[in-house]
Formats: C-alpha cells, structure tokens, sequence
C-alpha cells in the first residue's frame, strides 16, 4: 500500500532529473563513448582470436556455433548489466551522499520519487547508450542477425531498468561507498561468469543450472542470444516476464528504502 | 495584519527524531513582506522548523499552511512558490555557474529560453557574470553563497526560507549577501531566515523568535526585546571584588553575575556608569548600548552546546 502511494509522487518532472544527468555525460562524451566501443574489440581479440582456436564450436540449441557468435551477445548483456548498475551504484551514491544533490533537488517541486526515478531512467538510458555503440561494433563483425538483433535495443533499456533499480536498492541500504564490494563480489560478478555468458549453462550440473536459471543475466543473455542469432523461441517469452517482473518488483522498493535514507 | 492570509501559519508543529524532539509544539506566523527571524543555539530545531516549512521533512504533530494551502497536500504547488538556501552549499560540482542556474530552472518546469535569461540577470545580481563558465569548486565560499542565493531565486519566488545564509563566511561577503538581501526585501519579498549571528538578526529582520529545546522562549521586534530583556544601558563590570558583588545584589538592577564579570543592565536614565563607576571601577568598566546578543545570551543561558 505504502509502495503504490510512493509510486504516485512519480511526476513527468522525473525527465528533469534524467535531462541533468544526461548534460553531465555529454561534457565527457568522448570519454563515455570509449569503453563500449573498445571494449569489445579487447574481448574480441582475447576470446575470439586466443580462445576460439582452443575451443573451437559451442553446442547451442542444437547447433555449433563459432566462439565469438556464441559470446558477442554475452558481452552485450553484461553491458547493459554494468552500465545500469555501477550508475545507479557508485555514480549515484556519490550524488547523494557527497554532493547533496538530491537534497537541492529536494527544495524544488521535485519529489524524491521523481528524484529516483531519474536517476534509474537514467541509468538504463546509460545501458542503452553503450549498448547501441557496441552493437555497432560488434555488427561490423557480422556477429548480429538483422533486423531482429534491432531489437537489443529496446532490451537494453528493460535491462537497464531491472539491473539499476536493483542497485538503487542497495544505495537506498550502504553504510558507505565501499560496501557496494559485497553486492558486486555476491551478484554480479558470479552472474557474469554463470548466466550462460562464457558458456553453456548445460554443461553445469543440475544443481548449478538451477541456480542460473534464477539469475536475471542469464535471462538478459537468452533473449539477447535469440536476437543476435535472429532466432527467437518459447523460451523468451518467459525471460522478458522474469525481468518485468523483477523491475516492477525491484523498483518500488528502490523507492522505500531511498525514502527511508533520505527523508528526515 | 489580522485580515491578511499568512505567508506561513504554523500550529504547534512537532518533529521527532527517534524518540528525541527536536521541535516541540512550535506556533507562528509570517505576513507578506516580512522578514521572521530564528534564532537559537546549536541544537535548538531551527533547521527541523524549517525543512517542514519547505516540505523537505514531514511533520510529527501540528498544521502548517504556506499560502493558505495545506502543505500536507499542496507540497508540489508550495515548493514551486518558495526559494530555499539550505545549511549546507550542496551546489551541483558537476555543472558550471551558469549551468547550475539553468538546470535548476529546469526542475521547476521554466522554459529553456526564460531558464537562460533569468540565470543572466541573477549571475549580475551577485556580481558573478564573469565567472559563468567556471565550474563551482573554483568559487570562493562567499561566491558559493552567493550562488545559492541566486539558485533559490530562480523561480521568482513568493518567499526565500535562509538557513544560516552567511555562516563562514568573511565579513565582506558576509556585507555582500546583506546588501542582496536587504534589495529583495525592499522589493516585498517575505523571508524566513535562521541566523547565529545577532548583527544580522537585528539588521535584517522585522521580527524574531528566539528559540531553544524546539520551544519558543520570545518573540518581538529586536528593538523590543532588547529593551524588555536587556533595558538600553548596559555597564559591564571587570573582575569585581565583593563589595561591588553584594551592592549590585541589593540593588535590584537586572544583571548577570560571571565568574570575573558582572553585565548589569539599566535605561538610560538609571546612570549605572556614574553609579558604579566612581566608586568600584577598579579594574575598569565597560559602557555600551544593549545589543541583541544580550538578550540571546540571557535567555539561551551561557553554556555551550554540542
Ligand atoms: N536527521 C536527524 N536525525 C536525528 N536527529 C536529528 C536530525 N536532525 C536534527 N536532529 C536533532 O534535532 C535537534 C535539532 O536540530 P536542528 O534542527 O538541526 O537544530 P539547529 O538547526 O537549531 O542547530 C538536535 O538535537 C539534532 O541533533
Ligand atoms: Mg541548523
């Protein structure tokens, strides 16, 4: 009950929020634009040309696909992971906590909700930024099917909105910046190793693949995967409801616990 | 002033934190064009009071109406109304002067094009034109005030709330911020402001509270509660030996007895300096006006806090 009035405080002013952080990143686009567009040359080189010569084919859906195929969405998945988290971690943490800028947003007709809702919105923009420029790059390798692979765009932004309102949520908790360590040590770094990223969530015993299955990243790079091979199936549709479900879930209580730390 | 709608009407406003209560059943009232100032030591809910009156904390207890409208409901219209300086500079370090200015237009849904016009006008209104393009950690401390003076004018507002608008700053800005405020007040802005410092109460506000413990302990004109707490004349007495001690005793005259002083405070026409001075000035007397800070020393008590 509680949840659904927060919820109401969300005004279309949020977009200012996301407008100021927006006019932040464009000072240092450049420096923005790097690491996404590097990046997956660095891994490219590493996995592609190092590592595929000793693996060789990946068994997927019934298919062998070469290495980089098999990985390039991956790597499209943990950007959008990333980006969304890490801003809605660190970035944000540090405009609430040592810039005070929330609370200077606070004296104006902004809500706190509308405040969060920025930054999350935000956060996920970030996602889709990067995602767009990677894709690009890797595209230029022929590693995406079109016009289906299209549509990691649009799933940049819902996983940019369950994995920054789920770092929202732990600002709204932290004691100090340094505690986002536990989080990014307990969740994201086993889900960018275990989500089906690297390889082939089947190959792990039961016990495991049932652990994967309840990790959103394996379901961000499932759909991603399909998209990318320009081959969609069942399977999907269950993947796009999990991380609905975990954004709807996840971003009301980003909102109490930020409402908890902040309001005074 | 009774048929006038207040700026503020605040009944017994209460704020509790964790069982402690930093504001305890507070009443007041602003009007159109006055300036209202808090006055209390460290601790005393002059913060508390105001973030409730810009809707910054909720209430425990009490009704507060800004504009005649319910702040329980109407936050959004009255923040849209309202200019806050808060304690602390919290200035976006991210964005240049100008884009701090321009943002925070933003944020109170003004266009683009008014945004940047009345971020120019407020940049010469505290002289900072020529540094429009600096990003804010380069600004001096009064420059930042300064900014944030002009921050919470961005939206034309109806009333300015000023927590502590000069504290650390050095005299000159400290000049600088008066003379800003003293134009608006001019102009018929209403203004609520929390001061440490006495020169400033008595300088800018047409009326005080002085406040402790969350409660209020006066309120006056500073004319007034000088002379009702301090009298005009005040004589202040260096290490005094016991005769001068049992005389002021018996004497009657208002005053305060300090370990190697004694205030003795008198009108005009009671001649304390002649009366005291001839016959225990030993080690020296001092004669000056009563100021403000008497008043708030006499009443808050000579203890520190915090
Ligand atoms: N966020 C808070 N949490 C707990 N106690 C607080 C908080 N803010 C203020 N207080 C307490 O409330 C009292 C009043 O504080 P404040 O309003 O800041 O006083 P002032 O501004 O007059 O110095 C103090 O005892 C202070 O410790
Ligand atoms: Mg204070």
């Amino acid at each position: 009950m509680i949840d659904l009035l927060q919820v109401r405080n969300i005004s279309r002013r949020f977009s200012r929020v996301w407008n100021r952080n927006l006019v932040v990143y464009r000072k240092i686009w450049l420096v923005n634009f790097l690491v996404p567009l590097l990046e997956p040359l660095l891994y490219l080189t590493a996995f592609g040309v190092g590592l595929s010569a000793l693996i060789g084919q990946v068994p997927y859906e019934g298919k062998e696909l070469p290495y980089v195929v098999f990985i390039a969405p991956a790597l499209l998945s943990i950007t959008m992971m990333y980006n969304a988290f890490f801003e809605n971690t660190y970035a944000s943490f540090v405009r609430m906590y040592y810039q005070k800028t929330f609370d200077a947003m606070m004296a104006t007709p902004l809500s706190l909700e509308d405040i969060i809702a920025g930054e999350i919105v935000w956060g996920a923009t970030k996602s889709v930024i990067a995602t767009a420029i990677m894709l690009l790059v890797v595209s230029l390798f022929g590693l995406i099917e079109y016009p289906q692979g299209l549509l990691i765009l649009p799933l940049s932004f819902l996983g940019g909105l369950a994995f920054g309102a789920t770092g929202m949520v732990f600002t709204g908790i932290v004691p100090s910046i340094d505690m986002f360590n536990l989080p990014i040590f307990l969740l994201i770094t086993p889900m960018f190793l275990f989500s089906g990223t690297f390889f082939p969530i089947d190959t792990l015993p039961d016990w495991a693949q049932s652990i994967s299955h309840v990790l959103p990243l394996t379901h961000l790079v499932n759909l991603c995967r399909g998209l990318a091979l320009g081959e969609l199936h069942a399977g999907m549709i269950l993947s796009v409801i999990y991380l609905l479900l975990l954004t709807v879930i996840v971003f009301p209580i980003a909102l109490v616990v930020m409402r908890r730390r902040l309001i005074k | 002033m009774a048929d006038t709608v207040p700026i503020i009407d605040a009944k017994n406003l209460r704020k509790v934190f964790n069982g402690t209560t930093a504001v305890d059943g507070l009443s007041f009232q602003l009007f159109p064009g006055e300036c209202l100032g808090l006055l209390g030591p460290n601790g005393a809910g002059k913060t508390s009071t105001i973030r409730m009156v810009y809707a910054f904390s909720p209430m425990n207890g009490g009704s507060l109406k800004v504009f005649g409208i319910d702040i329980k409901t109407g936050w959004r219209e009255i923040k849209a109304r309202i200019g806050v300086c808060q304690q602390e500079n919290n200035l976006d370090p991210d964005l240049s002067v100008l884009q701090n200015l321009e943002l925070f237009a933003r944020y109170y849904d003004i266009t683009k094009k008014d945004a940047k016009d009345r971020a120019r006008q407020l940049l010469q209104f505290i002289a900072l034109e020529h540094r429009s393009e600096d990003k804010v950690t380069s600004l001096s401390g009064g420059m930042m005030r300064r900014l944030v003076l002009a921050r919470a004018l961005i939206n034309n507002p109806e009333m300015l709330v000023l927590d502590e608008p000069t504290t650390g700053l050095d005299p000159q800005s400290r000049h600088q911020v008066w003379e800003r405020l003293e134009l608006l007040r001019a102009n018929g802005l209403s203004i609520l402001l929390t001061t440490h410092y006495m020169d400033e109460a008595y300088r800018l506000c047409d009326r005080l509270i002085i406040m402790d413990h969350g409660k209020i302990l006066v309120e006056g004109e500073p004319v007034d509660l000088i002379r009702r707490y301090a009298g005009e004349q005040v004589v202040e007495i260096v290490n005094p030996g016991p005769e001068v001690r049992e005389f002021i005793q018996t004497s009657g005259y208002m005053h305060d007895m300090l370990d190697h002083r004694i205030i003795l405070y008198g009108r005009e026409d009671d001649n304390l300096f002649e009366l005291i001075g001839e016959k225990f000035c030993t080690e020296g007397c001092i004669k000056r006006m009563a100021t403000l800070e008497d008043v708030f020393l006499r009443l808050t008590g000579r203890e520190l806090r915090e």
